[in-house]
């Protein structure tokens, strides 16, 4: 595997860091007038998803990691695992739950969703940006309200709960940003 | 930077809005310095000789007579800073001085950091810390008004600051408590980073701990720093441990660095020495000894004062940008 320097150290690159995958989010170059170099540099592992702030001398070198994003469409949950596939090579890859996360309220099959493979496994699972699901259960609204104020929790068909207007029923279709759980539209089928 | 995908890269990095206020600025210093008395002055950019601070990298060129393109060439560096050829201006009984001018370092660069950037560097015949402190507090406070209001500056002697950011004392404290102190404050790396190397311990924790707290709409200034760490300020009187240094900050970010200027060319002999020492073992790259400086010391330094101010990272703040990029026609990326 490559070896990068703290002069290429950027905003997602992917390194090695006390045996676990991170990627990179900031690298500050810190250096007093007078004194010696550092970089300070933020960090995501990508196992935990937690973030850590690490330094280094001007010139310090860490392993890169095997680390690639790849677009996969998703195919089934078999009740412990959820599968997917590279839709270019027909190549199915298996993410288990620590993997998928919280990506798996959002996802339904046929999705494309991007999934991050470290040494080839999943690693982790990020869903659409935008996902078009249905209600399953919401409470009956007030008839004409359209105001939208206000709202109430709806049950989509993959299992998650977002707010939705008042005037939204059960069995509707509906727009969903992943990225902030918030509803957008109805969407008519 | 901010750089949309339609900008074409030939465009400046910076606002015309900054355009203008870097103009504004160095007209508001010129004014300043000669409603005081203060002799602005040019030095050469390139020279034969260089500082020799070990955390100092300059850039070297290459001069050819004419004619002379296929000879090896007359070694030049590009000025880290125009300290040097300042000093033997001094000597030579030039009395105070300024200059604006460019100065260049290499192996720098990143939002506070721009290999070439631009300095304001004077010296006061006579003056003490204090009366420095006083006069970079007049300056600044009259270049910041536009725009910042700033109120009475805060001057923190170096240990102190250190013992109350820090939690140990920065010249007593053995390196094993530096190392809990920075590993209370989750540094995990330091051991791994300095070692036995104490100047590193507190540039480390200083740079971490201590600066991002400084400078809190109000001028920081820190003095009197570890003898370990002495540059090129002379040693304070009864104080073996102290150099009579200050350094500037703002919103926490170092403005510059200022010192009763070293004058015992003996001293500054056994400091180029020490640096270059260090310098033998970091690598070839081995700048010599300002033998003029030398000579200009020999003859005689007035009694003075000197500092160097950062005007790009002057400018960043009173315009409230968050880089040195967006107060830089062409940073380095479209120079």
């Amino acid at each position: 595997m490559a070896v990068f320097s703290t002069n290429e150290f950027k905003g997602g690159l992917k390194v090695m860091l006390d045996g676990d995958p991170c990627s990179i989010i900031e690298n500050e170059f810190v250096k007093p007038g007078k004194g010696q170099a550092f970089n300070r540099v933020k960090l995501r592992n990508l196992k935990t998803g937690r973030v850590i702030e690490r330094t280094f001398k001007s010139g310090d070198t860490i392993e890169g990691a095997d680390v690639v994003d790849m677009e996969m469409q998703y195919l089934y949950n078999d009740g412990t695992e959820w599968h997917f596939m590279q839709p270019e090579s027909f190549e199915q890859y298996v993410a288990d739950a620590n993997a998928v996360a919280d990506a798996k309220k959002w996802l339904k099959e046929q999705d494309v969703c991007i999934v991050t493979l470290y040494n080839g496994q999943p690693l982790s699972v990020q869903p659409p940006n935008f996902v078009i699901l249905k209600i399953v259960e919401t409470d009956p609204g007030v008839r004409g309200d359209t105001s939208g104020g206000g709202g109430k929790p709806a049950t989509l068909e993959t299992g998650a709960v977002v707010r939705v207007p008042l005037f939204v029923q059960t069995d509707e279709v509906i727009k969903v940003d992943t990225r902030t759980g918030e509803y957008l539209s109805r969407v008519k089928e | 930077m901010s750089r949309s995908e339609t900008t074409a890269d030939w465009q400046p990095a910076c606002a015309r809005s900054a355009l203008i206020a870097r103009a504004e600025l160095n007209a508001r210093i010129r004014r300043f310095f000669a409603e005081r008395g203060v002799l602005e002055v040019e030095t050469p950019q390139l020279s034969r000789r260089t500082g020799t601070d070990p955390n100092l990298q300059p850039f070297l060129t290459h001069f050819h007579r004419p004619g002379e393109a296929s000879a090896e060439g007359q070694p030049l560096y590009l000025q880290t800073s125009p300290e040097f050829a300042m000093k033997r201006l001094l000597a030579a009984g030039s009395g105070s001085i300024y200059q604006i001018c460019k100065a260049y370092r290499n192996e720098e660069c990143g939002r506070q950091h721009n290999p070439e950037f631009t300095i304001l560097e004077w010296y006061r015949v006579g003056f003490g810390l204090t009366e420095l402190m006083d006069e970079v507090e007049d300056l600044l406070t009259d270049l910041a008004r536009p725009t910042l209001k700033l109120g009475a500056s805060e001057r923190l002697p170096y240990r102190a600051i250190f013992a109350e950011h820090v939690g140990a004392d920065p010249l007593s404290a053995s390196l094993e408590e530096l190392a809990v102190c920075a590993e209370t404050h989750g540094i995990e790396d330091a051991r791994r980073l300095c070692g036995s190397e104490r100047s590193c311990w507190l540039d480390l924790l200083f740079s971490l701990l201590v600066q991002p707290r400084l400078g809190e709409e109000r001028i920081s200034f820190v003095y009197d720093y570890p003898a370990l760490l002495p540059s090129l300020a002379r040693h304070k009187p009864g104080e073996p441990d102290v150099v009579e240094r200050v350094e500037v900050f703002l919103a926490g970010v170092e403005l510059g660095n200022g010192f009763h200027e070293l004058s015992d060319p003996l001293e500054q002999e056994r400091r180029f020495d020490a640096d270059l020492a260090i310098r033998r073992a970091q690598g070839p790259n081995e700048p010599e000894k300002d033998e003029r400086l030398l000579g200009a010391l020999r003859a005689g330094l007035p009694d003075c004062c000197g500092i160097a101010l950062g005007l790009d990272r002057i400018l960043m703040l009173i315009t409230g940008a968050e880089s040195l990029d967006a107060v830089l026609a062409f940073p380095l990326e479209r120079a």
